[in-house]
Parts: structure tokens; sequence; C-alpha cells
């Protein structure tokens, strides 16, 4: 006897139309604002690449180039106190939030000046004042993290202060965290409890080198997932920063509203390699060339062009005033110095050396200490 | 004061902690409705309303990744894993996330979370259901092991627990929840996280334990001809080592127990300390009486793994003898 076929959608459901362009409708100032984020973005990580080749970055790095529409627009259509969360390629994010250049390269440099005084490194930005939860270097293990932020906050709007949930909380993740086990506990914990949370999938099509069709199921329409989940879904084409904005703010609203988590898939593509060490064998030359004609930073000064006359030399200020800024982000973050030794055993435990060691650090480190110049 | 066994003092500490403070939350699988699988949050869902008492779906790794999430947002979560084995599945969130997020942003972000567990074996339930992990967790950078032994210490020691800033893996003998009781003060007390109890004073055998075998070493205290002064760790990690290095150069000798397998249990970092501290104070090679190196065994063979007070008592004679 046969086995009944399973029932299967036949074809991926439509980006949904915005029903206005609300980008649009922000105006220039905005808009300008929005591409400056992501010249900057962009500017970040070119220089992020020349340093690791300078070897002045250790380990693993990941850069957002190609993706900057996503981080950008989806920070837009949230407001400044809703906690966001992320993965490993973090860069975006982290600026798309506020956090200076400056302390973001030296992070990455291991100085003392970088946003977790260069303890954290390129995977694990973190700035709690603009609400930047991390930088997470697990795939799909932030996820959970991203519901219980947003638990945090219906929790506090709701129970200790007595009012309605006011919060949104947006966790991105990439399309290869969809084949991990927090993914769906997170999901399910987040729709049974009601949790006022995004899940972001930025869908660059690749889980490092195995591509979406080859590692997921359901790979062409992921928003199929959402649907077990009991949760709205949207489809939103990442390489255009106002598609992503007129996407996600209805999105946003709607959560905020009904205190309901939702699922959003954003299509957008790297431009590099999965790490600075990848040889791309996975994927063709026409592909790539085929997503860099789609690039998001030409897509929306091309429109400021056409649209509010933004001239060529207003843009050529504009990234040079982002060359700037980056390049002195380099040069503060070199002449940052690296971490005492002594930082080796603080911040492991509330209390200074860890109370395992009692009060004073171990000898061997006090000597080593003293003997540096 | 009342006199309450273990769970009962559990309970006990966490209505006083809610009413407390409001930013005390617990979650888990039954911990609402049904008042936990050991009955520990008994009651608490009616008095404080599912929004503080919240019912989760069974999924360690989601319900501890969330518990993170909401200490990272500020609040203090008390997370229940019904049994030790069920940690499995939430490790990675433990130990990737909690235990490391202080050092990652250098202090930005904390996360005072308690997990509480049941450990240990003695209910003839089988492996998963019947582990002593905690060398594991004290392994682990960043986190605080506790096992209390005792109704008393379990309210004081909880109450340190979620007040502590860092995260804190709260195991609790399961063998032991309603094995006794004892008076348990109704006021407010904390028993501080990283100090040991010396259960019994001695001069001639420094006995070393923690948890559910704390029982069995005090039955062997009273068997014995020797003077053994015996010390109930408590906490696991931070080690209390200055109590055991004072009780060690006052008797020489040494026998340390517990339940979980014997390789790399936390006996041989106790060993070693001991060794580091009081060299040349020993007067026998220190005994340990622990689990074996094998899988936790289903019921039938259960006594045979866990140390009696038959196997401790052949310990003392060894090192008394020596």
């Amino acid at each position: 006897m046969t086995r009944p076929m399973r029932t299967m959608p036949t074809a991926p459901p439509k980006p949904r139309p915005a029903d206005e362009n609300l980008a649009a409708a922000l105006g220039p100032e905005v808009l300008r604002s929005w591409l400056r984020d992501m010249l900057l973005i962009r500017e970040f990580e070119v220089r992020t690449m020349q340093a690791y080749q300078n070897r002045q970055i250790g380990g693993f790095c990941h850069v957002y180039i190609g993706q900057e529409a996503v981080a950008v627009g989806c920070t837009a259509a949230v407001n400044r106190n809703d906690p966001i969360v992320t993965a490993y390629r973090d860069h975006g994010h982290a600026l798309a939030r506020g956090l200076e250049p400056r302390f973001a390269m030296a992070e990455m440099f291991g100085r003392i000046g970088g946003c977790a005084k260069g303890k954290g490194g390129s995977m694990h930005f973190f700035d709690v004042p603009n609400h930047m939860y991390g930088g997470h270097g697990i795939v799909g293990a932030q996820t959970p993290l991203g519901t219980g932020l947003a638990f945090a906050t219906k929790y506090e709007d709701e129970v200790i202060n007595g009012g309605s949930s006011s919060r949104v909380t947006l966790c991105f993740l990439g399309d290869g965290a969809l084949n991990q086990g927090a993914f769906h506990e997170a999901l399910n914990l987040a729709s049974v409890l009601d949790i006022p949370v995004i899940f972001v999938v930025e869908n660059n099509g690749y889980s490092m080198g195995t591509s979406i069709t080859r590692g997921t199921s359901m790979g062409h329409d992921i928003t199929t997932k959402a649907i077990g989940y009991g949760m709205e879904s949207a489809v939103i084409e990442g390489m255009d920063v106002m598609d992503v904005y007129n996407g996600m703010k209805p999105m946003v609203d709607a959560c905020r509203a009904a205190s309901r988590p939702a699922f959003v898939e954003i299509r957008t593509y790297r431009f590099k390699g999965h790490s600075m060490s990848d040889p791309r064998k996975y994927r063709t030359k026409d592909e790539e060339a085929k997503f860099e004609a789609e690039d998001p930073i030409d897509k929306l000064a091309d429109y400021m062009m056409s649209e509010h006359g933004l001239s060529e030399d207003e843009y050529k200020s504009l990234t040079k005033s982002v060359r700037t800024e980056v390049r002195e982000a380099v040069k503060w973050a070199e002449q940052s110095p690296p971490p005492d030794l002594d930082e080796l055993y603080t911040d492991v435990y509330v209390e200074r050396w860890g109370p395992y060691l009692g009060t004073s650090p171990p000898p061997m480190m006090q000597e080593r200490s003293e003997r540096r110049p | 004061m009342a006199n309450l066994t273990l769970v009962q003092a559990i309970n006990l500490a966490l209505t006083q902690e809610m009413e407390d403070d409001e930013r005390v939350i617990l979650l888990g699988e039954d911990v609402g409705k049904n008042g936990g699988v050991f009955r520990a949050t008994e009651g608490l869902h009616k008095r404080f309303g599912p929004g503080r008492v919240v019912d989760t779906p069974l999924a360690e790794s989601g319900i501890i990744g969330t518990a993170i999430g909401l200490a990272m947002g500020g609040l203090r979560p008390v997370p229940e894993i019904q049994f030790e084995g069920f940690l499995g599945p939430a490790y990675d969130q433990i130990c990737t996330h909690a235990a490391r997020f202080r050092t990652r942003t250098r202090g930005a972000l904390t996360v005072p979370l308690t997990i509480r567990v049941p450990v240990g074996g003695g209910i003839h339930a089988p492996e998963l259901h019947s582990d002593s992990p905690e060398s594991i967790y004290a392994h682990t950078p960043g986190l605080k092991v506790v096992m209390p032994a005792s109704p008393y210490d379990a309210k004081g020691l909880l109450v340190s627990a979620i007040r502590d800033p860092d995260p804190v893996i709260f195991f609790e003998p399961k063998r032991i929840y309603r094995a006794f009781r004892e008076e348990v003060p109704e006021d407010e007390y904390t028993v501080p996280i990283g100090s040991a109890r010396v259960v019994a004073e001695g001069s001639d055998i420094t006995m070393i334990s923690w948890g559910a075998s704390v029982i069995q070493c005090m039955n062997a205290v009273e068997a014995a001809s020797a003077s053994i002064e015996l010390i109930d760790l408590r906490t696991i990690y931070p080690i209390d080592t200055p109590t055991i290095v004072e009780s060690v150069k006052k008797t020489g000798r040494v026998v340390i127990v517990h339940e979980a397998p014997r390789t790399c249990g936390l006996g041989a970092e106790l060993a070693t300390q001991i060794m580091e501290h009081c060299f040349l104070h020993l007067e026998a090679p220190i005994q340990r009486v622990t689990g074996f190196d094998t899988v936790m065994p289903y019921y039938k063979l259960e006594l045979e793994y866990l140390p009696d007070a038959q196997r401790i008592g052949e310990a003392v004679e060894q090192v008394a003898a020596y």
C-alpha cells in the first residue's frame, strides 16, 4: 500500500504589497539618514576586511556587505527602546542602532576601548544603552533570548507597571538558524505565551556553504515555519531599504498592538563570503553579479537623486564624511591600549577576582602584571 | 519557626522572595497549575497568578534561553528543570550564554538567574532522573553551583541565589526532599554562597560531602569510633577552600564522599586543593567514596551505586589505620 502524498503548498506566498509607500512619506531627511547609515556600514566593513587582512583583527570575521538595507530598514521600523538581538554577523545591526564605529572597531582589535573592552570580539557586539543585546556566536541560540527579552518588556509593562505591553523585540537570525532546535522552541514559547517579538530571518540563501534548498525543508517558502506556530508572517524583499521599512512597519505596529509574535522573511544576499576565509565554491560568479547589480545603497541613492534632487556632489560629500569617520575610528582603535592582564579575572563573577581566588589575583598574574612595562 | 521538610523550605523561600521582589518570576514545565513535578512550587500559581508563575511547554533549551533573556531584560527569573538529566538540552544556553555574558560584555549585562534542578539518586528512578552532574557546571567559569543538604540551608541558600547577580545552578537533592524535618525560621535570613558548614566537629578525620550523601555521612560519623569532622560543602562552586584547609590541618586525614562518578568528580579537585594547601599535614592518602564510572543504574542496583554507611565506614577505617 502506498502512503498518501503529503499536501505541499505549490507556490510561495507573494511578498505582501505595501498598502502605501510609508518610507517615501517619511521625507528626504529620514531617507538621507538611512543612506548615510548604509554607507557607514559599508565603509566600516570595507575597512574591517582591510584590517583583518592586516592581521589587526583576530579570529574570525563575518561582514555584512550587501545586507545593509535589512538592519537599517528594520531598526527604523521600531522605537529606540525596543530591544534587538542578533547572531554573529552583527556589525550592521550595532551600527544601525547607534554604536559608535570607533568602539566597534576597537572591539574587533581586542582593545580596552571596545564596546566590551576587547573581551567579546566581532561576533559579540553588545550595546546595552542602545538596547542592542548582542551579537551571538552559536547559530540559532539567540532565538530564545529574543523571546525572553520580549517577555521581560511585556512583564515589566503588564505585571510591574500594571499597564499594557508597549514594546516590540526584533530577534534577527539567519536562514541557517531555521534548522536549529532552539529556534523551534523559541517560536512555540513566544506563541503560547503571547510574546511581542518578531523573528526576522535574514535569508541570504546560504547557511555558511550550504544553500537553503539543500539544507532546509520547505526552503523555497520558509514562512511555512510560522504556520505551525500560529504566527502572522510576511516576505520582504531585502535589497531595497524602502521595501524593508514598508514591509516591517505594519508588522511591528501589529505586534505592538496585539502582543503577538510574528515571523518575517527578508530576502537578501551577502556579497562577500560567510567569513573572511570562505572560497565561495558553492555559488557562481553569475549569481554574485546578479545580486551586486541590486546594491541597496545604489538603489536608495538613485531614488534620492531622482525624487529629492540629491546631487552628485552631495552624494560624494556624504561618502567622504563617512570615510573620514571610519578612518578616524580605525586610528582611534589602533591607539586604544590592549587590556591589562588583570582583566582576565574581572567580570567573570560579580566579585572582583572571582570567589574561588579570594580577593586578590593569583600570584602568577600579579608577577606578570608587575613585569609588564 | 516552622518544622519543615527541604521541599517545604524551598517553597517558603520562593514565596517570600516573590512577595519581596516583583521582578522574581517562576517558569518551567508544570510549575504552575500542577505545582511542579516534586510539588516545590505548590500553591504559588494560585497565590501570584499565571503572569508570575508561568507554565511553559516542554522545551528545556527554550525555557532556559527565555529565562536568560528575561534576566538580560532586568528580571530575576527562577526556572525549574524537572530532573538534572534534562539539563542536557539546555546546556548550550547555560554554558554559552548565562555563564559568559558578564565577561563577554565586561559587566554591562549580568544574568541574575537561578535554575532550580532536583538532583541525584535514591528515589528508584532510572538514569537521567538520578544523575549527579554537578562537576560539569562547577567546571564552567561564570556559574555558581549550590547544593543544600538541609531544610535550613535550602531556604537560606535559595534566597541568596535569587538575589545573586550571577547565574546559579541550584541543585536540590531529591532523595531528601521529604526525608526529615528541621526548624526553619519564617523570618528572612540568608546562607551565603561559597561557605561550607561544619556539621560535626572532630579531631581525627575530615569528611567532606554534599547533597543527600551528607545524610549517609552523618550515619557513618555516628557509627565510627574515630572523631570525625564532617563538612557539608553546601556550595559546589566557589569552593570554600579555607574551611576545608583549616579542618585538614587539624586532622591530617581525609575522606571525600560524593554520588557522582569517580573520575573528574569534584572529589578529585578537592583532593588536589588539599594537597596544594596541606601537603605536610597529611598523615594518610585521601580516600574517595563515590559513585562508579558508569551510567547510573536502575533501582535494583541503585543502592549498590550510591555511597552508603558501610563503604564510608571502610574508608574511615583505612585512613585511620594508615
